[in-house]
């Protein structure tokens, strides 16, 4: 057929990469924007879930965006703890950040209890406020490795700065039914009103192995462990203490704490 | 052979897992849960079916020595399409899936009917012979996802079936059912199902 000589092979190639690059920009660009509301959205929609404003049945747009009313957001300069007025937090990607040399704070490995290694060094804070404009929830955003991945969600803190409201993550790669077990509503349910710092501010969240008898009040600190999931459970604490402890949001919580943040 | 064989033949008689053993490898990794399965399932299908279509239109003009790389565009270009379209219309899916819609890519079953079928027949018979394949991958991937999401977790598409004991049911979760094995062990009984049936399944004992 003649299919073999050199100009017909480059001409085969040429055109069907024409054809198949065209097809692919095509289709991604096309399609960025409507990607990129939804991923937005899924992320507003963990927040509010991760905070207990919304339950996890909640996916319709509009009541997302309502609910979100109720949030505002803060850019927290995370050294000294406070409100960086002159950031736009809309455009704030301290995922992004996190990565830019001379942005990010680079974390000793002493320090470094999430193995995240670098951190932005502004980063956003969610404050959800009740309908008389009172602060009801202090949302973080938090992040850490787990066996896998790295695990990206919210912590929801009282105006105490030190009891646990809710936790919940909204991007991670571990194990479905066992390291995935972090996304289990029963499991989650139980972070709630576990007390974070201990009396000197300091982090003190332990995930043990085997049930933890909730109705103690001697194990205001513990939440179980996921079964057949020991790297998952000790990296889900390590990110909890690490970011709220003075290398994460710590100085931000103490000065909130002195009413130095409203 | 007819257009009704093309399709209903690699259900069971020629199913591309059980008999060829392609594409077990995804077929290991998606099927925990019977969401991300039927997903899965729908991915392949329209990539298997529509790579075979381009490939046939084109089997003529694609030189011999370049013809692996020229399917891998192809085949590539409309798995990344596949990613877009789930990515923006089934976002909380398409997070679920993570890296397996880019490994359609890697899928032995696509590959496979684009060299072995798509090269020698003609458009439309290659077409319904890529949808029969991704029908009778399907089958397998919902089988399998059937099984273990029922006895590992105890659910159906995320709907509670047996309560674990976890959330103060009866049920004690398998955990292996989780794990990558049991879907060596299920695709096994599956293929034993099928050559009881289909007796000429059966390799000779040499």
């Amino acid at each position: 057929m003649g299919n073999d000589n050199v100009k017909k092979i480059l001409l085969v190639s040429f055109s069907l990469s024409i054809f198949c690059s065209v097809l692919v920009c095509g289709s991604a660009i096309s399609l960025k924007e409507l990607q990129q509301t939804n991923k937005a959205l899924d992320i507003k929609r963990n927040l509010l879930i991760s905070s207990g404003v919304i339950n996890s049945s909640v996916t319709e747009k509009e009541k997302i965006l309502k609910a979100y009313e109720r949030v505002t957001e803060l850019a927290v300069d995370i050294n000294s703890g406070s409100v960086a007025d002159d950031v736009d937090t809309k455009k704030l990607d301290a995922r992004k950040l996190a990565k830019v040399a001379g942005e990010n704070i680079v974390l000793n490995s002493g320090d470094d209890l999430a193995k995240i290694k670098t951190i932005s060094k502004v980063s956003k804070v969610y404050l959800v406020k009740n309908s008389s404009n009172q602060v009801e929830k202090i949302v973080l955003p938090i992040h850490g490795k787990g066996l896998w991945s790295t695990m990206y969600g919210f912590l929801a803190l009282a105006p105490d700065t030190k009891t646990i409201k809710g936790l919940g993550f909204y991007e991670h790669g571990e194990t479905p039914g066992l390291g995935g077990e972090i996304d289990n509503p029963s499991w989650k349910k139980q972070w709630v009103n576990k007390v974070a710092l201990d009396g000197k501010n300091n982090p003190q969240i332990v995930v043990v192995k085997g049930q933890v008898d909730h109705s103690d009040s001697a194990n205001y600190n513990k939440v179980d462990g996921l079964s057949g999931a020991t790297i998952t459970s000790n990296g889900v604490q390590a990110l909890v203490n690490f970011w709220v402890s003075d290398n994460g949001f710590g100085p931000f919580l103490a000065k909130y704490r002195n009413g130095e943040v409203l | 052979m007819s257009m009704k064989q093309t399709i209903f033949d690699p259900l069971f008689k020629n199913n591309p897992i059980a008999l060829q053993i392609l594409g077990v490898c995804s077929a290991l990794a998606v099927t925990t849960k019977l969401e991300t399965a039927l997903v899965m399932s729908l991915a392949v299908i329209l990539v298997v079916s529509c790579s075979n279509l381009f490939v046939s239109i084109i089997r003529n003009h694609i030189p011999s020595s370049i013809r692996i790389i020229v399917q891998m565009t192809i085949i590539a270009s409309l798995v990344i399409v596949t990613d877009q379209l789930l990515k923006a219309f089934f976002f909380s899916i398409a997070k679920s899936m993570s890296v397996y819609i880019g490994l359609i890519i890697t899928n032995c079953i696509v590959m496979g009917r684009a060299d072995a079928y798509a090269m020698k027949n003609g458009p439309v018979q290659s077409f319904f012979d890529g949808l029969g394949n991704g029908i009778g991958y399907s089958v397998v991937l919902i089988f399998v996802a059937f099984f273990r999401e029922l006895f590992g977790s105890g659910k159906l598409l995320g709907y509670t079936v047996l309560k674990p004991m976890s959330e103060g049911g009866w049920y004690q979760p398998n955990g292996m059912m989780l794990l990558s094995p049991s879907a060596f062990f299920l695709i096994g009984i599956f293929i034993w199902i099928l050559r009881t049936i289909y007796k000429d399944q059966v390799e000779s004992s040499n």
